[in-house]
């Protein structure tokens, strides 16, 4: 039975051997460094002895790479808090402020690819939710135009994330203060999160991403504006390296009508409880049952 | 003689009550600095000698920049300025208050607006909202007083679009843009 | 050590051939080099060089990968006339098939692959290892049962194959609950890679409950196609031999998969159009395009022209008799499948994307060399499996032949 055994397995390995050939030669090198990276395990799993040694070995890979040094936060979630936020839609011209404010806060791809984590979208007056009118690419000389209304859409940051539910490797998850994020360096950049979004939240990293060196952020987060790399997904954090301490994230800051609101949904002084409580919100594709975190309402 | 101390006492609280009842109530927000246009503040610099007019006229000689769209047929910039003491905003029960709690001025009339804005609702605030310096931004912040409706600008570029083929040297998104879009 | 013998047999019967069957060999190694350096150039710059984009971000490999995973399943078709109700004729062919079904599994394995950005990270994979997030993931789910799948297919084929070899009975106790359990197995295979798109609410035209019968007829229909194209091929070329009637039996019960997946695509039509709601717009732009796009317009016609024409073709036992007209079906319907299932199927998933906008993918030449390299791969792979499966089906290649050497007293 041995023999019969050993010899199934050379079959298989005759077969394997031209196709495994290519694979897993690209990019390997026998760095100690490459070696643990190769070999970390999840954010998740990581003790606080482990996140030390990550950080130190990424903030030396990011000195290297881009001859700035970086400062990486393992921030947790402050207990009590649920972060949600709100838009009043009344008030948005389409200016776009919000989105190169979060390109540049966010230290995302300027080009090849273009990542840009909020999607300004173009709606006729009358007919709100029918996306199929949308468009993106509008560049008037002044906004706003009349007969249009303008929607930011962004990461909804879901209580019931499609994404984490489809996620083959648990790359991407809810954290306990209800913002999604991913560990890039657990990605395996199948895309499938992509397929499952209903809100285009999520976007890939086609390349290597091109960030001009004298506009990156180095006051980053783990899990959330940290250089990427090349064919894994990235998506809003509601700036996480900000909120965690406190601060309103870059698109609130950006914006010049006010448009945008975020808050605490635990905390009945917030904005955004105020808003809840006060104002006729709604959400996007509430039928999908997502149960976004991210509210739109008519101020005016 | 107790009976005496006892009513001076009385009669200083009242006045210290009605001395107070003069000064507006004054609710304290985070502002920032009015945003002032340059050297115009503090207006007594030119105002302090000047001959108070309070006839409604349009101004020919000074503040001519001025064109005041802002509920102009039934108010005029006295209405708003203190005529005795202009580095002060006047409220229409003749109370004084400074340019740095503006926003009373303005919420006399913009009741729900002012309401939103004390919670943050309406208008902008940055910094930090927990742990650190926060800043509401004042009405007038975004919102030229004598000129409040909101002009139209330019938006910023929109976003590339998806190109099929990858051009390395393509740093917008409009060289070498091939396909059908 | 006898194993480590009979491994060195079999590459000399792989090494020698006739002059076909090393310019086959050459050819898809050719092939093969070629994906393999635009793979390279892929897995150096990043994703980018494909044509997926952020609206599209699904293409040519998980299209070929849901293809094949249907080709794979479709081998259940040649076990279960040959095991469970005994058809003699296809009894003679259904070890070739199992072999052919562990090669489209070899290859849908290698689209994923391909497909990933990160594939040096696939040891995130690994159920215990890794962290496979099962059961939530369908794409986990995938990978469980593929892999198992290609176990299946290969363990019990060579099990027999090895057994003839030594001219042995194989036993049926260790074989028989194995092959049982491939049948399910392999509508498995077709139910979870269904699921894993069906499970999507954000994309409407793949969120139907009619996808995975959909999926599992059409796999019924282009995988058997595909072997009868293959196997008559195999006969030309090596000295097998199996009668027609095998052939004949496969393109019967293709004819029914075919009526039911050309009567799904019909209630999917209905509804989708009857009900004329704004998800009708990816089969509008399927069949008749949106707003101007038009590019899979022609392939639809053609591939429905394609699936009609083979249905009718199979039906009709005059045509379904007759060698020519029947690899005329055949030929049809692994080409009408393939659009249908492929491009067809993946690419409305994604137009219009969930924000409205219209990105219409199609694959460029970095994707598509490799894509033929993957295929070439896996021709590879079941070309190897032949060449060395049938000289034992055929009894030429047993062990008796090299018993006499042992006897040979060497001189001390």
């Amino acid at each position: 039975m041995a023999g019969k055994r050993y010899s199934r397995r050379d079959f298989i390995k005759l077969a394997s051997v031209a196709t495994l050939s290519g694979l897993g030669l690209s990019g390997i090198s026998c760095k100690k460094a490459d070696l643990e990276e190769f070999l970390q395990t999840h954010y998740l799993e990581m003790t606080e002895e482990d996140k030390k040694r990550t950080i130190a070995r990424l903030e030396e890979k990011y000195l290297k790479k881009y001859g700035k040094q970086f400062t990486i936060s393992t921030k947790g979630a402050k207990p009590g808090t649920l972060w949600a936020y709100g838009l009043d839609l009344s008030r948005c011209i389409g200016c776009r402020r919000c989105v190169y404010g979060c390109v540049k806060e966010n230290n995302n791809s300027r080009y090849n690819p273009q990542l840009q984590w909020i999607r300004v979208i173009r709606l006729p007056e009358g007919s709100l939710i029918n996306l199929e009118n949308a468009e993106h690419y509008y560049n008037p000389s002044q906004v706003p135009e009349p007969g249009y209304v303008y929607m930011p859409v962004q990461c909804q940051h879901c209580e019931n994330p499609p994404c984490v539910k489809v996620c083959p490797v648990r790359a991407t998850w809810k954290e306990p203060d209800g913002l999604v994020v991913v560990d890039y360096n657990w990605c395996i950049g199948c895309r499938y999160c992509i397929a499952a979004c209903p809100y285009k939240g999520r976007v890939f990293n086609w390349a290597e991403p091109n960030i001009p060196t004298e506009e990156l952020n180095t006051a980053v987060h783990y899990l959330g504006n940290r250089p990427r790399y090349k064919n894994v997904v990235d998506k809003c954090t509601f700036c996480v390296q900000r909120v965690r301490n406190g601060r309103y994230p870059a698109c609130v800051e950006a914006c010049p009508t006010g448009t945008r609101k975020f808050g605490n949904l635990l905390d009945p002084d917030s904005e955004i409880r105020y808003l809840l409580d006060h104002k006729r919100v709604f959400r996007l594709k509430e039928d999908l049952n997502t149960e976004p975190k991210f509210y739109y309402f008519f101020g005016l | 003689m107790r009976r005496i101390a006892f009513v001076m006492v009385l009669i200083g609280l009242f006045a210290f009550c009605w001395y107070e009842q003069g000064k507006a109530k004054q609710e304290d927000f985070p502002v920032p600095r009015p945003p002032f246009s340059e050297g115009i503040f503090p207006c007594s610099n030119c105002h302090a000698g000047m001959e108070v007019n309070i006839k409604r006229r349009e101004l020919k000689e000074e503040h001519t920049n001025i064109k005041l769209k802002h509920g102009s047929i039934s108010r005029w910039c006295l209405d708003c300025h203190d005529a005795a003491n202009r580095d002060m905003l006047r409220l229409v029960n003749g109370d004084q208050i400074d340019f740095s709690h503006s926003y009373e001025l303005c919420g006399q009339c913009h009741g729900p607006t002012y309401r939103d804005w004390k919670v943050g609702v309406h208008g902008k605030r940055v910094g930090y909202f927990d742990g650190g310096q926060r800043t509401y931004f004042l009405c007038v912040n975004c919102h030229n007083p004598h000129d409040p409706k909101f002009k139209p600008i330019k938006p910023e570029p929109p976003p590339f679009k998806p190109l099929y083929r990858y051009d390395p040297t393509a740093k917008t998104g409009q060289a070498g843009q091939t396909g059908k879009q | 050590m006898e194993a480590w013998k009979f491994f060195k047999r079999t590459l000399v019967l792989v090494a020698k051939g006739r002059p076909v069957y090393y310019l086959w060999c050459a050819l898809l190694l050719f092939v093969m080099a070629v994906g393999l350096w635009f793979y390279v150039k892929q897995m150096e710059t990043g994703l980018i060089l494909t044509s997926m984009r952020d609206q599209v971000s699904w293409g040519l490999y998980i299209a070929n990968f849901t293809y094949l995973v249907g080709v794979a399943a479709a081998a259940v078709l040649l076990v279960i006339p040959a095991y469970v109700y005994h058809f003699d004729p296809i009894k003679e062919i259904v070890v070739l098939g199992e072999l052919f079904a562990a090669s489209s599994i070899v290859m849908a394995l290698l689209f994923v692959t391909v497909d990933l950005g990160r594939p040096d990270r696939f040891w995130h994979l690994m159920p215990g290892i890794g962290k496979l997030a099962f059961p939530n993931s369908l794409l986990a789910w995938d990978v469980i049962v593929l892999n198992g799948y290609l176990a299946l297919n290969v363990i019990v084929p060579v099990y027999i194959l090895v057994n003839s070899y030594y001219e042995k009975e194989p036993v049926r106790s260790f074989v028989v609950p194995l092959i049982l359990l491939s049948i399910p197995w392999a509508v498995g295979i077709h139910t979870v890679t269904a699921f894993l798109y069906n499970g999507l609410a954000a994309r409407p035209f793949w969120n139907a409950s009619i996808l995975a019968p959909r999926f599992l007829a059409s796999a019924f229909c282009s995988g058997p196609a595909m072997v009868i194209i293959i196997f008559q091929v195999i006969r030309k070329v090596s000295q097998i031999k199996f009668s027609d009637e095998a052939l004949f039996k496969i393109a019967e019960l293709i004819a029914y998969a075919m009526f039911l997946n050309i009567f799904l695509l019909g209630a999917e039509v209905f509804k989708e159009y009857y009900s004329n709601t704004i998800h009708l717009a990816p089969l509008r732009y399927l069949y008749e395009g949106l707003h101007g796009h038009r590019a899979l317009v022609p392939w639809m016609w053609l591939s429905l022209a394609f699936n009609i024409t083979a249905f009718i073709l199979f039906l009709v036992p005059s045509t379904r008799r007759r060698l020519p007209t029947l690899n005329l079906g055949a030929f049809m319907i692994i080409v009408g499948v393939w659009i249908e299932k492929g491009p067809g199927f993946v690419a409305p998933g994604f137009i219009p994307d969930p924000l409205g906008e219209i990105y219409e993918y199609f694959p460029n030449f970095s994707e598509l060399a490799i894509s033929l390299g993957v295929w070439a791969c896996g021709l590879l792979v079941f070309t190897l499996f032949m060449k060395v499966a049938i000289p034992i089906v055929r009894g030429d290649f047993v062990h008796s032949k090299y018993a006499k050497d042992l006897t040979k007293i060497e001189p001390r």
